[in-house]
This record gives C-alpha cells, structure tokens and sequence, in this order.
C-alpha cells in the first residue's frame, strides 16, 4: 500500500474491568481497498468497530482519517467524518418507510422552516439507491422488506451521506449466495470509487474471495495482516488460532449408557442435528456464533419449539412444549447471557436458587424457609459459591458466583442433563477452572454435560468429545484426544 | 432487603400521626382513629391486589369501575331476594371474571396491561350507569348496611376485612411459591419461564385477585352507602397506585411489599383525616396528598440502589 491510508488506528487499548479486549491494536485502510477482519468470537473485532463507529471511545490509542487525528464521541461524530457502519444486527425503524430510514438523523427540510421536506427526502433516497444501481419502494415500511433489501435500506443510508469508509459486520450472515454475491459487486464499486472498506466476517471463503488485505485478531492484539493473495486459508486459521494447544484429554472417565438422544431435530436456528449424550461424558459444543448451538440448546429445553425430529432422555421420549417440561424431565440450563435470561435481580440468592425447585420446599402452597435455606447452603457449599450470605441480593457477586446461583438451581431440581451455555464469560481464571471442574464432577455423578463455549481452550480442556457446528447442522465431531484448535476451526469455517 | 423502606415509611406514620395529635385535639381518640382506618380500608384493600399487579410490572386500571359495578351487583341481587352471601358471591364472581379477561388479554395475547384495564375501566363505569339507568339501587333489606356500618369487638368491619386481607397477602407474598412466582415474573419474566415458571398463568392470576378485592371493596362501599351507586370509586385507582407507591413497589416490577403499601395507604388516609380535622381545604389537601407521593419515591431507600 504505497497510497496514504485513508484511515489509521494506532495502539488501540480498550478493557473491560481487568481483561484487555483490544491491547494496542494498530490498522491501516487504503482508499478504494477492501480489507477484511478475522478472528475468533471474542477476538476484539466488535469492540473495534464500535470503537471505529465512535459508539465507545478506546481508553488509548489514535484514530487518523486522511491525516487527521479525529476522537470520535458519539456516532453521530463518525457519521459526519464519513465513516459508517453496518452491524450485524440491522438498526432500520420498521414502522417508517424504506426514504425515511435512509435519511434518518439527516433529514432533509426547508428552510428556513424547519418543516420536513419530502420531495428532497425521496430524491436523497434515490440517489443513494441509484449508487448500488438499485430501486425500492420508498414509501414501503422498511420492516416488510425480506433481510436483503433492509440490508440495502442500511447501506444506502450510509451511501447518502458521503461515505468514505465503511465497515460491515457479519453482513451476509442471513443472505443467499445471490444476494451475497450482489452485495460484493456493490462493495467492489464502492470500492472502486474511492472509499475503503473494512469487512468483519467468520467465512474465510469469502474472505479470500473479496479482500484486498487481511487483518487477523486475536486476544485483543493483531496477530496478522498480509495482502489476501499471499495468504491460503490454512494460514489464516493458524494465526486466529495461535499458540499450538495440548490436545489436553481429561483422563478419561468410563462413558456411560446414553442419557439424551437427538433424531433428526429441528427448529428455528437448528436445520438438523443428530446428537448422542452419555451418562459421565461432558460433551463440548463448538463453532461460530450463529450456528445454532445455543439454538439447539433451547429446543431441548423447550424454549423453543421444535419443528421436526425426536428426542428421548433415558429412554423415555423428550418433546417439552415449554422449560417447565424440560425441567420436570431431568434437564437444567445454564444460559449464554445470566444476568439477562437467568437471574431475578431483584431476588437474593436464596430465591435465585430454589426458582425452579421451590415445590421441593414446600407444604401446599407455602415455602418452608427452613429446609430451603437448609438446601441452598449445602449445595452452595458444594459449588464453593462465595457470598456475604445467602440472603444477599445476587448484583452483589461476582460473576462466577452469580454463574454458581444458577448452578445450584438446576442441582436443586436434580437435573441429569446439564446444558452450559458460555459458563465462563464474564468469570474470572480462578472461578472459570472451578466451573470446569464442577462440570466434570457433576457428569462424574452420572449425569450428561453438553458445554456450548466460543473458547477453544475451555472446550479442549473440560470435555471428552467435541462436535462442531456449523449453519444449523453438525459439521463435524473430535474425540479430545484428537481434537486441536486447527481442526474445530477447519470444520466451524469450512 | 426491604426492610428500610418499611421501618422509614412507620417512622414516617408515626411523626406524622404525632404532628396532628398535637395539632387536632380531636385526632387522637377512639373515635377518631376508628374512623381513619375504616376510611383507609376501601381503597387500601384495592391496593392490596393492585401491588400483585405491579409487582408483575403491570397497572389494573378498572379497579374503581369494578367497585361500582360490583356494589350494583351485589345491591341488585339482594333486590332480586337471593340472600345476602349469594349476593356477595354474585359481586365477588363478576370481579374475578372482569380480572379474568383482563388478565387472558395481557397474558395471552400480551396486550398492554394499561390499554386494556383502561378499556376495561370505560365499559364497567359506563356499564354501571348503563344497568342502572344512572338512578342508585337502593331500598335495600335490613341488615346489608351492618357489613359496612357494623363493628366486632369495637373494631369496624372493613377495618378488619382490610387488616384480613393485608396479613394473607403478606404471607402469599413473602412465604408462598406463588408469592415468588410474581416476583420473578416481574423481575425478568424471560428468566422465569426458563426457570419454568408458567408466567402465563402468574399473569392472569394477578388480575383476577385485583379485581376480586376490587369487588369486595364495591360492596362494603355499597353497604356503607346502603346502595349500590353507579359512580361509586371514581378515580379509586389512582389512589390505589398511589399506596402501592408511596410503599415502596417499583413501577417497573419485581419489588415491592404488602406491609409497606398498607403503610402508604395509612400514610395518606391519615394526612388527608388531619388536614381535614385541621379545616384544611380540599384543594389544598390534593396538592399536598400529590407533594407526599412525589417525597416518597424521591426519598426510597431502594431507588438509588438500583
């Protein structure tokens, strides 16, 4: 790149509380250059571009743009330098129509009135349709159009104001492979025109497919950045992946009779999943965000209605029609996000605890505090839950302890089948390998453990078989012995 | 953890109770107290169902309407000659059913708790005056007015309808499953189905308590009144908001206490018994009713942790 970069970032530090999501991150955008960003969830592209978009400002670093040096405080600062950008999930009005959405925070009025005006709305509209060489109803509601054509709606919003770089998140994460490649034409003319452009995605085929240059995170730091066609896809995978990991087998534990059994199951997230549980085994479920795992946990539990297949738990058949059934069946789930799908903030972590077991406590309709109490302590001492008591509010604790909450509540209900989500976001080390521990113990007690984690490491560390993921179906499954961080990746990206 | 609030809010009866004592000659005696309470105990037991209702983070809006149209149920069944506790059961049943779709509405279809109870508060009041031709139903048998106007041991009937009423819906809170399931439901409803609750049924069943209480406000009201008027608590609602408030339930659900919103209730049935002994004027007594609600939520221990 012999041109000017017409966007700089320099030693880019961003942290949340101790842990570094970006630590000092440096990129450089070439006017008219595609560039792609790679990396494994949790890498550091979200906070990167949130940073870029000017929707968090970096705790250090520069951001240049043509020269300058720019501090971007809100989005709209981002907007008015040029730079927009298209997240994943689509931020249009539903209710408003396809022009008004895209003039949106800059619509056009007469002055000196401020009254709108809807003649220069639509042909602002227009134009910035005209630029991907596209024509949409402008008074249709932007919340009837099909995914594609809101994702359209987004850029041209971008597009009719000057765009000079643009960054997409995941955009073809629910396009067809014609919208897809109409997508890339339009980028490639953007392109062409002058603006840079940075790409997130996770498909290393579509990467090597409309990259200049490729910029590969990981952990917070750049790990790679070459010029695509000197990169194969092997190469970048070993750098998202890094440092070679231990194919780390826990010794292993004897597997059991098969305690869950999945036939052909599908729902919303999940095209069709065959999967076998084992009493004793811990099962890791790997691959990319958005390819069903935590999906395919909710049809399981009943969160989710199932739209085909079958399910037996020790024999007997498993079809929940709500988690109540689930949860009377023997299965517990810990969620992806506590705090949100969890916990009642407002309970302490006595109530937290018994939510879903209280019947277990109670004489007709009343709760006998007593042998609640009695309960929660002995399986809080069982999980080393670290509380001031247990009548304290769960927003005192910490992460891991308010993960251990939850715990305790589906051994409170005497759950068989544990389903972990993500057990160890937002944990710290020590209270991340008690969990993994915990998860091994409690599948050594006979019941089965299916682990959904974005981290390789933990997957790699805590389970005895690893099955990958990949668009709603199984790609793939790794016995732990043989299992590397290489190969889940090769089988989540394929 | 609720506890400050509550110990604040009898700290703050008591001074308030001590002021006017010194002040109203009259305020302190047998009668006197006598009579606040039963005057507190129409609305207060109103707020008893509705603090279910908040807790769950929704609003029962219908709960004055219901009280006319339950007090003309009940006096219109007694003019029928079917006795008084069919009479009773008539009012009762028909608060539960107007509760019971109000509650399938908000539960099943996930209309707004607000829209729908203000729906429902429109068709009960213009209902009331509808059946009634707006004339009250009066000429009542002997012995209807007792349950109003009666005492037992001294006490006032409705004092202690409303004292019943406070003390099962503090157990039902606080030491029952039920109790909890409202609680979760308000305080992240997605988290209790996960948890397997039916947050269907919690829902509904709020408002089906709400509006039963709401009868049986309706027709001790109506008693009290010895007829069954058509624009019997009007505006009711809001004064069953405003106890459920001033005691500490959080609008957006999942807090809350029984014991703190009958203090509330307490609280403003005895400023607005002093203020009168005082002579003050009733224009004054609503600013400085609504000055009090305002102090309460700025003042809640609760607020600023959250």
């Amino acid at each position: 790149m012999t041109s000017l970069p017409l966007l700089a970032l320099r030693d880019v530090v961003q942290r949340y509380g101790p842990v570094a999501a970006l630590d000092g991150v440096g990129l450089d955008l070439a006017p008219g250059e595609i560039h792609a960003l790679v990396g494994e969830n949790g890498a550091g592209k979200s906070t990167l571009l949130k940073i870029l978009c000017g929707a968090m400002a970096p705790d250090a670093g520069t951001i240049t743009l043509a020269g300058r040096d720019v501090v971007f405080r809100a989005p709209a600062d981002a907007l008015a330098a040029g730079v927009s950008m298209i997240p994943q999930d689509l931020q249009l009005v539903p209710g408003m129509s396809v022009a008004e959405n895209i003039v949106l925070g800059a619509e056009p009025v007469r002055r000196p009135l401020p009254l709108l005006d809807a003649r220069a709305r639509d042909r602002a509209a227009e134009d910035a349709l005209a630029l991907l060489g596209e024509t949409l109803d402008l008074g249709a509601p932007a919340g009837a159009l099909p995914l594609a054509r809101r994702q359209l709606v987004e850029i041209a919003r971008a597009l009719s104001r000057r765009v000079r770089v643009l960054a997409l998140d995941e955009p073809t994460a629910s396009l067809t492979p014609r919208e897809t490649a109409h997508l890339f034409a339009t980028l490639r003319k953007l392109a062409a025109e002058g603006a840079g452009i940075l790409y997130v995605s996770h498909r290393l085929d579509e990467v090597e497919e409309i990259a200049d240059r490729v910029t590969v995170l990981r952990d917070g730091r750049v790990a790679l950045t070459a010029p695509a066609s000197s990169l194969d896809r092997a190469a970048i995978v070993r750098a998202m992946v890094g440092r070679e990991v231990r194919a780390s087998a826990p010794a292993g534990t004897p597997r059991g009779e098969e305690i869950l059994r999945l036939e052909d199951v599908g729902g919303p997230g999940v095209a069709k999943v065959d999967l076998v549980l084992h009493r004793g085994e811990v099962l890791g479920l790997a691959g990319l965000v958005g390819a069903g795992r935590t999906a395919l946990a909710r049809l399981i539990f009943g969160a989710e209605r199932r739209s085909r297949g079958r399910m037996w738990i020790e024999g007997r058949e498993l079809a929940p029609r709500s988690p109540r059934e689930a949860i009377a069946a023997g299965i517990g789930f810990l969620t992806e996000d506590r705090d949100v799908l969890g916990l009642i903030p407002q309970m302490n972590v006595r109530e937290n605890a018994t939510l879903a077991g209280l019947r277990a406590f109670c004489l007709g309709p009343f709760v006998r505090r007593a042998r609640e109490r009695a309960a929660v302590r002995t399986h809080a001492e069982r999980l080393r839950l670290k509380a001031p008591s247990l009548e304290a509010p769960v927003a005192q604790l910490s992460g891991g302890n308010r993960q251990k909450v939850v715990l305790a509540r589906w051994l409170l209900t005497r759950s068989r089948v544990l389903l972990l989500d993500e057990p160890t976001v937002g944990v710290d080390v020590g209270a991340r390998q008690e969990i993994h521990a915990l998860a091994r113990e409690l599948a050594g007690e006979g019941r089965g453990v299916l682990v959904i984690s974005s981290d390789l490491d933990e997957l790699l560390s805590v389970s005895d078989r690893i099955v990958v993921m990949r668009r709603g179906r199984i790609a793939g499954e790794l016995p732990a012995a043989g299992a590397t961080r290489e190969r889940i990746m090769t089988l989540a990206t394929a | 953890m609720r506890k400050p609030a509550e110990i604040g809010l009898l700290l703050a009866l008591v001074a308030e109770c001590a002021v006017f004592a010194v002040a109203a000659p009259h305020f302190f005696t047998a009668d006197n107290l006598r009579n606040v309470t039963l005057q507190a105990s129409i609305s207060a037991i109103l707020s008893a169902g509705m603090t279910f209702v908040i807790l769950t983070g929704g609003i029962d809006l219908s709960v004055g309407s219901v009280v006319a149209m339950a007090g003309i149920v009940a006096t219109s069944c007694l003019k029928l000659g079917i006795g008084l506790p069919l009479s009773i059961l008539a009012a009762l049943a028909f608060g539960a059913l107007s509760g019971g779709m109000a509650g399938a509405l908000v539960a099943r279809l996930s209309l707004a708790p607000f829209i729908v109870t203000l729906a429902f508060m429109t068709i009960w009041r213009g209902a009331a005056f509808l059946v009634t031709d707006g004339r009250p139903v009066w000429d009542l048998p002997p012995g209807f007015a007792l349950l109003g106007g009666g005492r037992l041991l001294g006490i006032p009937v409705p004092t202690l309808a409303m004292l019943g009423i406070f003390a099962a819906g503090h157990v039902a809170l606080t030491a029952t499953r039920y109790g909890r399931h409202v609680v979760a439901c308000g305080g992240n409803p997605e988290a209790a189905r996960l948890a397997g609750i039916r947050t269907g049924h919690v829902l509904a069943s709020v408002y089906v308590l709400s509006g039963t209480l709401a009868a049986l406000s309706g027709v001790l009201l109506a008693s009290r009144m010895n007829s069954g008027q058509p624009n019997a608590g009007l505006m009711y609602e809001l004064d069953a908001i405003a106890a459920a408030v001033v005691g500490g339930t959080s609008l957006t659900g999942g807090r809350g206490s029984i014991v703190g919103t009958l203090l509330g209730a307490l609280l403003i049935a005895v400023l607005r018994n002093g203020l009168n002994l005082l002579d003050v004027s009733s224009y004054v007594q609503q600013v400085l009713v609504g000055a009090v609600i305002l102090a309460a939520v700025l003042f809640d221990p609760q607020r600023r942790s959250r």
